[in-house]
């Protein structure tokens, strides 16, 4: 991987708000257009740097939910209730406002179209977000790469992107839900937290050597690369991105 | 150049706001970043070795590591990805310990470990009680998430310079950027002059 990351400095930019979605009750999606933004690549993340008006700045990195597109940037920020950045993002700030960023940031834990696949991408609640690029990204450029979405949340109403992923799915592209807290009348789907045996059904098994992303709090990721190097997956072949259960 | 933040009002951790470098926030939690599976390798198939430039290269089995001389130290840590910990509690082997009576020309080092991750560093950084190989975190043996059964602690630096799973120090007469480091992050990383990325 050597060499793919952004050259030179990463100056900090002034993005526009242009537009805001609510996903879930408890997340949002901000769309960023960001002047002399040079794109990205799906799974990388910005930073953002807030200022009050005395001067005290915080710093917080989001992965870029998007695939690339110009100069816009979509980021989904779910609200953490203690936070001290999340509530603010998913509850004051609006279209019209503007906000610094930098990025884009990493570049390991990236998918491009030429890398091909089998996929095998595992989420967990807003660790979904750099997987969506890449899922958005493929649909973009029509990649055949055979892709397996399994994507872990609370209940149904925290499924991030739900519609557009039943709009997606197909052509390749499999979508797999487990609810791990509470689960509507009639779900047929899964109904714990992610394991051996649910990755192993879902697939591609460690002898179609899938490239496989695994984005998450914690005890997720732990426990989902776990599993895939049990069932027999290459660890070199297991990206991993997580974060701690605070913070936002 | 910085604008302000339309209604954005954030919260201060006064009491300790000399200890936090710039874009950094306290946590109480211990967070893991790490870029693939967790390794787990029994300790009676762990060494650690000094290799690279040195006249003889050293290594240790997980017995003869423990048998060495280790401190008890209590240190801020600093992790890129903004979150800063303080009065982290560790138990480990001082470098120095490691390196002493070794003669050797490098001035750069990698720290190499299990599940093939890298970092490098100046020889320097390491030096003169700047550095340990950790065993031990609040008391207790290291778990594998954070790094066991032992991991470099470089307080100093932002924490990828710490190696977890770490097996040897590599010195070297020139410098050879690691995983992070070839993947957009800086090469030295100090947290105090915000070295996070490429250019930092």
């Amino acid at each position: 991987m050597a060499g793919t990351a952004v050259l030179g400095r990463l100056t900090w930019r002034v993005a526009d708000v242009v537009d805001v979605r609510a996903e879930t009750p408890r997340a949002r999606t901000l769309v960023l257009d960001v002047p002399g933004w040079a794109g990205h690549r799906a799974g990388q993340h910005v930073d953002l740097r807030l200022t009050a008006e005395d001067g005290y700045q915080a710093q917080r990195s989001y992965s870029i939910a998007s695939a690339p597109d110009g100069t816009r940037i979509e980021l989904t920020v779910v609200r953490v209730e203690d936070g001290e950045v999340s509530p603010y993002l998913t509850g004051e700030i609006g279209p019209g406002d503007r906000i610094e960023l930098r990025g884009p940031v990493g570049g390991y834990f990236v998918w491009e179209p030429a890398h091909g696949g089998p996929l095998l991408l595992v989420g967990g609640g807003s660790g979904l977000a750099p997987l969506m690029a890449m899922v958005r990204l493929r649909a973009a450029v029509g990649s055949p790469a055979e892709t397996r979405l399994l994507v872990s949340s609370r209940s149904e109403e925290d499924v991030l992107y739900r519609a557009e992923l039943g709009r997606l799915a197909g052509g390749g592209l499999t979508v797999v839900h487990t609810l791990t807290a509470s689960r509507p009348a009639g779900w047929s789907g899964y109904a714990r937290r992610v394991d051996a045996d649910m990755l192993a059904e879902v697939g591609p098994g460690p002898a179609a050597r899938p490239h496989a992303f695994v984005c998450g709090p914690t005890p997720f990721v732990e426990a989902v690369a776990e599993a895939l190097v049990a069932l027999g997956h290459e660890p070199q072949r297991i990206r991993t991105e997580r974060f701690g259960p605070t913070g936002g | 150049m910085s604008i302000i933040t339309r209604g954005f009002r954030g919260r201060r951790e006064a009491a300790s706001a000399d200890r936090v470098p710039p874009g950094q926030y306290v946590t109480r939690d211990f967070p893991v970043l790490s870029a693939g599976p967790t390794p787990h390798t029994p300790l009676d198939r762990w060494d650690f070795s000094i290799d690279g430039e040195v006249d003889e290269p050293r290594r240790w089995t997980w017995e003869e590591f423990r048998a060495l001389p280790s401190e008890e130290v209590t240190r801020d840590i600093h992790c890129v990805t903004k979150w800063t910990k303080l009065d982290t509690v560790w138990r480990g082997v001082s470098v120095d310990t490691l390196l002493d009576g070794v003669e050797t020309s490098a001035d750069h080092v990698v720290q190499y470990s299990d599940g093939g991750y890298t970092t490098n560093l100046p020889l320097e950084d390491l030096l003169d009680g700047k550095a340990w190989i950790a065993f031990e975190y609040e008391g207790e043996p290291l778990e594998p998430a954070h790094g066991g059964p032992a991991r470099v602690l470089v307080p100093h630096l932002y924490f990828w310079k710490s190696a977890k799973w770490v097996r040897g120090l590599r010195l070297l007469d020139h410098d050879e950027p690691g995983f992070w480091e070839v993947n957009g992050y800086h090469h030295y990383g100090d947290p105090w002059r915000e070295q996070r990325y490429w250019g930092d």
